[in-house]
């Protein structure tokens, strides 16, 4: 693995909003274990905006997951490494221990908006649910909501509307609220734009951008669009077969990527074609976790 | 919502409709003229049968018979039951209250605990907790209601003589007040714990089911994502999504518990609407029997609009799936 | 032979469903061999009435001296001639209508579905009980009105399997080669769409055995012959004195019941369209 480390921006004494140290996780099946994820180890300061880029497969989301403890507890494990949130060593914890710790300062929001909210609560409910949860300061649960919405840009009255009767764009929406009502200072965000068309997708991200700058946010970014992270996010963690196998600020690792698999990946992005007009294409076969 | 009430109304017309025409074929399809269909097997008073061919109609063309038959119901007039000296519609209402009596704290319980068997299985799936239940629920379901009745007589009543065997109270000391409320509570355990097998049988599957699938929802990550406790998660999303199928399954299979009540009352002696069946059944009562049929019909129809409507209101995509047609 | 291949492989892996079809099996063939037991005749009358299971009669006597053993096998005669042929009237029905409905779609699938709705709403042995009450209560009888209310459960089934079919792409391509919609639907949709109407089929065995035995124990069945239902109906009398009467006919109705249940089951997991992908 080769890295072009990038300090980042923050001192020493701030712990990054979240770090993990070769983590490991292993998913138990009736027939065998499986490593979905081995020697990981990434790291998100204050303010940063960090992508973790992967194709199907990678562990990206297993990635993603762990770190607020969402993995399904029968089955997978964590092997060895650490996760570390906001300076607290996380790994063993138990399912209460998660209770108090999600949400704040880590939120998480996840793609395909319409299964990840509950279709019988009507959306401006489950907002609140959020504000009563991490802002207990607040009086007027409802102003607060109201300003969350006004926040994602998306209409007053969409307090009283269920999920299904929104469009996609507008859930992913609501799925911020939701995650910025518990006022985090990381956001982890679990390819939020895959599930949209071309263009809500484009509204989603000057959003995301829009609210970072405005709130100092951090963001973690787990997509496999790399036009997107380009675009969006200073430093690129690559993924491939359960490994980081680079990383460094974003412009540095696409302009000279080291890894032949990130250099694949780039040159396919751009659907690049090679002398015989064929597009490249990356050798091996399609990865699955059990590679 | 309002027009998917209309619409369920209208629906339930239109079957109710469809019964009364079902009835009226029924006592066209028997064999023979339809006047023994419409006065049974029971001697009648001579003038009586002459009254019925015209007050039916049953010289005329058939669809003035219809209109005739759906006149008479529409009036009240379901015909006379000889065997019992009353109205038939009279006879009907009076007997019901006893199996009304039987049938709606057995489903009450039945879903209750059915509800709690099942979502006490859900989350340990895979358990002999879990193995035990759908064992008992497949037992429920398969064993013949009366015959559980029969067996629950001899060995509860009969051998252990813990609880009496038949009627609904003890007439003998000719009891009052307190004493025969508790009278009838005694007579009511066995009878209704046989009604209860099948449901709690039904709803412990599907709560279960319904349970196990909502907890591995999206959702329910959205929801600890934002840092809400197990029991919030459980109560305010799982549940109140999870109990949308159980409640249709308890309102659909209404029509069911009737049956099993009626087979029920024929065990126990219990003086309700079974009980009048079968004995119009051995006196060939025929009017009773349609009438019985008609008022049996029609309250399925009526629990399942308001099933219809109660699962509309549990579940807001019902209401806008209707809109979208 | 593939598909018995399957059937055989997927079955094993329900044993509870194995056991079942088994008994199954076995009930078939009591029910055709009891006949030619004399020793076992269940209309024998004797004068030892009302004995307990003992060496003499295994399972009892009733009230005139018939042994209950003797009736107990002989009931499975019309226990399964109603179930099978109820059963076969409400699939061969179900399959047609509800295919038709499937794939031709437009009115004639609403008017189906109207249909079957209805049938479902109303409750089936009240109305069974009032039309035998009424017309007869002939075996014959008991199974047409059995299978009639039965078909829209099958027909359903069907007709969504049919709707799914008729989309996948070999449909297509048949059509092409210029062969008619109607041979389309016999040769290619039906055949492919029908195997989980099997595993309705059988429960429908199981819910019209049940539904006769409601009918015999209200008295609603022929005199003459032997059934379950029957002899629970006579045992209610002498439920104080002579349990037996009412135990074993009534073991032998639950058994039954439960055997297609588990083996219904067991083929409508073998045959569920997601496994075969």
């Amino acid at each position: 693995m080769t890295t072009t480390e990038n300090p980042g921006r923050g001192s020493s004494a701030v712990p990054p909003l979240l770090q993990t140290d070769a983590l490991r996780v292993d998913y138990r099946t009736r027939d065998s274990t499986v490593t979905a994820v081995q020697d990981v180890s990434i790291v998100v300061r204050p303010g940063e905006s960090v992508a973790l880029v992967g194709e199907s497969g990678s562990g990206k989301s297993t990635v993603a997951r762990a770190m607020l403890g969402l993995l399904p507890d029968r089955i997978a494990r964590i092997a060895s490494g650490r996760i570390h949130l906001n300076g607290t060593d996380v790994t063993d914890f138990t399912a209460s221990q998660w209770e108090g710790v999600r949400g704040h300062p880590v939120a998480m929001v996840f793609q395909d908006p319409l299964s990840y909210l509950n279709p019988v609560m009507r959306v401006g409910r489950q907002i609140a649910e959020s504000v009563k949860r991490h802002d207990k300061a607040t009086r007027d649960v409802q102003a607060r909501v109201a300003e969350l919405l006004e926040l994602v840009r998306l209409p007053a009255s969409t307090i009283r509307s269920y999920p299904h009767e929104l469009s996609g764009g507008m859930r992913q929406r609501v799925l911020l609220a939701i995650a910025l009502g518990c006022r985090p200072s990381l956001l982890i965000a679990d390819e939020p734009t895959t599930a949209l068309d071309v263009t809500t997708q484009a509204e989603i991200l000057a959003l995301l951008r829009d609210l970072r700058q405005r709130l100092g946010m951090a963001m973690l970014l787990i997509s496999h669009d790399l036009g997107v992270v380009w675009e969006e996010c200073e430093r690129v963690y690559v993924m491939f077969r359960s490994r980081i196998v680079e990383s460094g600020a974003t412009q540095e690792v696409f302009a000279k990527p080291t890894h032949p698999y990130t250099s694949g990946l780039i040159l396919a992005a751009q659907a690049a074609r090679d002398s015989n007009g064929r597009f490249v294409t990356i050798e091996g076969e399609y990865s699955t976790a059990q590679d | 919502m309002r027009s998917y009430i209309l619409s369920r109304l209208g629906w339930g017309v239109l079957i109710v409709f469809a019964i009364l025409v079902l009835n009226f074929l029924i006592v066209h399809m028997v064999p023979g003229d339809p006047l023994d269909a419409l006065l049974g097997d029971f001697p009648v008073p001579p003038g009586y049968a002459e009254q019925i061919r015209t007050e039916f109609g049953l010289d005329k063309p058939l669809s003035t018979q219809l209109g005739l038959y759906l006149v008479n119901l529409l009036q009240g007039n379901l015909g006379f039951s000889f065997a019992n000296r009353m109205p038939v519609l009279d006879l009907i209402l009076a007997r019901v209250g006893p199996t009304l009596l039987l049938m709606l704290p057995a489903l009450f319980f039945a879903a209750v605990f059915g509800i709690i068997l099942g979502v006490t299985a859900a989350p340990r799936a895979g358990s002999v907790q879990d193995s035990a239940l759908t064992a008992l629920s497949l037992f429920g379901y398969s064993v013949p209601i009366f015959w559980l009745g029969q067996m629950l007589v001899i060995v509860f009543a009969i051998n252990l003589g813990w609880l009496p065997v038949q009627g609904m109270m003890n007439i003998r000391d000719q009891l009052t007040g307190f004493d025969a409320v508790l009278s009838v509570l005694r007579h009511l355990v066995l009878p209704a714990f046989s009604v209860m097998i099948f449901y709690i049988a039904i709803v412990s599957r599907v709560a279960r089911a319904s349970v196990s699938e909502a907890l591995h929802h999206d959702y329910v990550l959205t929801a600890k994502a934002k840092g809400l406790s197990s029991r919030t998660i459980l109560w305010r999303h799982v549940l109140p999504n999870a109990m949308i199928p159980v409640v249709t399954v308890i309102g659909y299979n209404f029509g069911h518990s009737l049956t099993g009540a009626i087979l029920v009352e024929t065990v126990f002696a219990w003086p309700g609407i079974g009980n009048l069946f079968i004995t119009s059944i051995t006196n060939r009562d025929y009017p009773v029997l349609q009438g019985i049929f008609l008022l049996a019909a029609v309250s399925v129809v009526v629990i399942n609009i308001f099933t219809d409507l109660l699962y509309a209101v549990l579940d807001p995509r019902v209401r806008a799936n209707h809109e979208a047609r | 032979m593939k598909h018995a291949n399957r059937f055989i492989t997927g079955m094993a892996k329900h044993p509870s469903g194995v056991v079942a079809g088994v008994f199954i099996a076995l009930l078939a063939l009591v029910a055709l061999t009891v006949g030619f037991f004399h020793n076992l005749d269940p209309y024998v009358l004797s004068d030892d009435s009302m004995v307990a299971p003992s060496a003499s009669f295994l399972l009892g006597s009733d009230e005139l001296g018939r042994s209950v053993l003797a009736g107990v096998l002989h009931g499975t005669r019309v226990s399964l001639t109603v179930g099978f042929f109820a059963a076969l009237m409400a699939t061969g029905m179900g399959i047609l209508i509800g295919a038709a409905a499937g794939f031709y779609g437009g009115r004639l699938d609403t008017a189906v579905m109207r249909i079957s709705e209805f049938f479902q709403v109303i409750p089936s042995f009240i109305l069974a009980a009032v039309i035998v009450a009424m017309t007869g209560t002939g075996l014959a009888q008991i199974i047409a009105v059995v299978g009639m209310l039965a078909w829209p459960q099958v027909a359903r089934v069907m007709r969504g399997e049919v709707m799914r079919v008729k989309q996948l792409e070999f449909v297509d391509a048949v059509r092409c080669l210029g062969i008619s919609e109607r041979r389309i639907l016999f040769g290619e949709v039906i055949p492919n769409a029908v195997a989980p109407v099997l595993a309705v089929g059988t429960l429908i065995v199981g819910q019209a055995i049940l539904l006769e035995a409601s009918l015999s124990f209200l008295g609603l069945s022929s005199a003459e012959l032997v059934s379950w239902g029957r002899m629970l109906n006579s045992g209610q009398r002498f439920l104080f004195n002579a349990w037996w009467l009412s135990f074993f006919p009534g073991t032998a109705i639950f058994l039954t019941v439960l055997a297609f249940n588990l083996f219904g089951d067991a083929v409508a997991a073998v045959f569920n369209p997601r496994n075969a992908r």
